[in-house]
């Protein structure tokens, strides 16, 4: 491989999110290159990895992330997610996916009604994921800022998640939302798929307060680092 | 034609907003007031047209697609 291929990861923007530029950097910190794509591309750039970042899609109108699940890139989004793609979703990008189906459950208001934004401790556990590689069982201190986190499932899904490992990332000490079983973060099924309400990517620097998301990003981009738009473009060269 | 929606939370979903209301209303000497929950209501004008089986079925489209999330709430579609 070419040190010159370096593994691409696409940042999507929406109208209101707000954490875009902040993904972009801790991409490119970790020796990625960001691609900033606008929700109105009907079609994803050559990647490896689709970001969803926070911020407040559709000024929140409706449900948080419920309109912005119909913008025109996330049909490829679903796509990408369905070849086994790695898409992370942070924060409002976690309340999209959680809209279009991708990852289990919803996320409804705070149990105490108000935005709440400081530092949460957490557990990573479950399935091994494109962004969990060699972190399980580690204990992370990340940042949350969000209204609605409460993330919830009816008792059977809950199960069922539960039984297969599809939770993540769990709150430790104090649920800063009342989400059911303290959970923070799940997956999909097959794990490529994870949102989670903290954000890894304000806590990538110790001038920024902490460092315990570089892990997310570390493991990005050894989960990347061989595969999909590298391979391709491999493939294409020969 | 119009139509109105009733979106509700499901049966066991927490609303901790209607929750606030209900202690809000107690607070004020309703202490009647066991339970509160909100939803919301969705008014909408349509152009005329098509057999109400086929608008019923269209405005059922439309909730389960965006209007309600299927996950915690349950709708009610009026024609009116």
């Amino acid at each position: 491989m070419s040190a010159a291929l370096r593994s691409r990861v696409a940042v999507l923007t929406f109208p209101g999110s707000n954490c875009d530029a902040d993904l972009r950097h801790a991409v490119a910190l970790f020796g990625m290159e960001p691609v900033a794509v606008w929700h109105k591309e009907s079609t994803l750039p050559n990647v490896d990895a689709v970001l969803l970042p926070g911020g407040f899609s559709y000024g929140d109108y409706l449900r948080c992330g419920a309109i912005a699940r119909f913008s025109p890139i996330m049909a490829e989004v679903v796509r990408f997610a369905g070849r086994g793609a790695p898409v992370l979703g942070i924060c409002n990008g976690f309340q999209i996916l959680t809209e279009c189906g991708l990852v289990p459950g919803v996320l409804l208001r705070n149990k105490a009604l108000r935005f709440t934004c400081r530092d949460v401790n957490l557990r990573v556990q479950g399935q091994t994921t494109p962004f969990t590689r060699g972190l399980g069982g580690a204990a992370l201190r990340l940042p949350v800022a969000h209204a609605e986190g409460n993330w919830f499932a009816d008792a059977e899904s809950l199960a069922r998640i539960e039984g297969e490992g599809q939770v993540i990332f769990r709150y430790e000490g104090e649920n800063p939302n009342g989400a059911i079983h303290d959970i923070a973060g799940v997956s999909n099924a097959a794990g490529n798929v994870v949102g989670l309400m903290p954000h890894p990517e304000r806590y990538v620097e110790a001038a920024l307060g902490g460092t315990d998301g570089c892990g997310v990003f570390r493991s990005l981009a050894a989960a990347i680092g061989g595969s999909a738009h590298t391979a391709a473009t491999l493939e294409a060269g020969a | 034609m119009r139509a109105r929606v009733f979106v509700t939370l499901k049966q066991g979903v927490h609303d901790p907003a209607g929750k606030a209301v209900q202690g809000g209303l107690v607070s004020m000497g309703y202490e009647e007031v066991q339970a509160v929950r909100i939803g919301k209501v969705f008014d909408i004008e349509l152009a005329d047209g098509g057999p109400e089986a086929v608008v019923r079925s269209r405005l059922d489209e439309m909730c389960k697609k965006l209007l309600a999330n299927m996950v915690i709430e349950s709708f009610r579609v009026e024609l009116l």
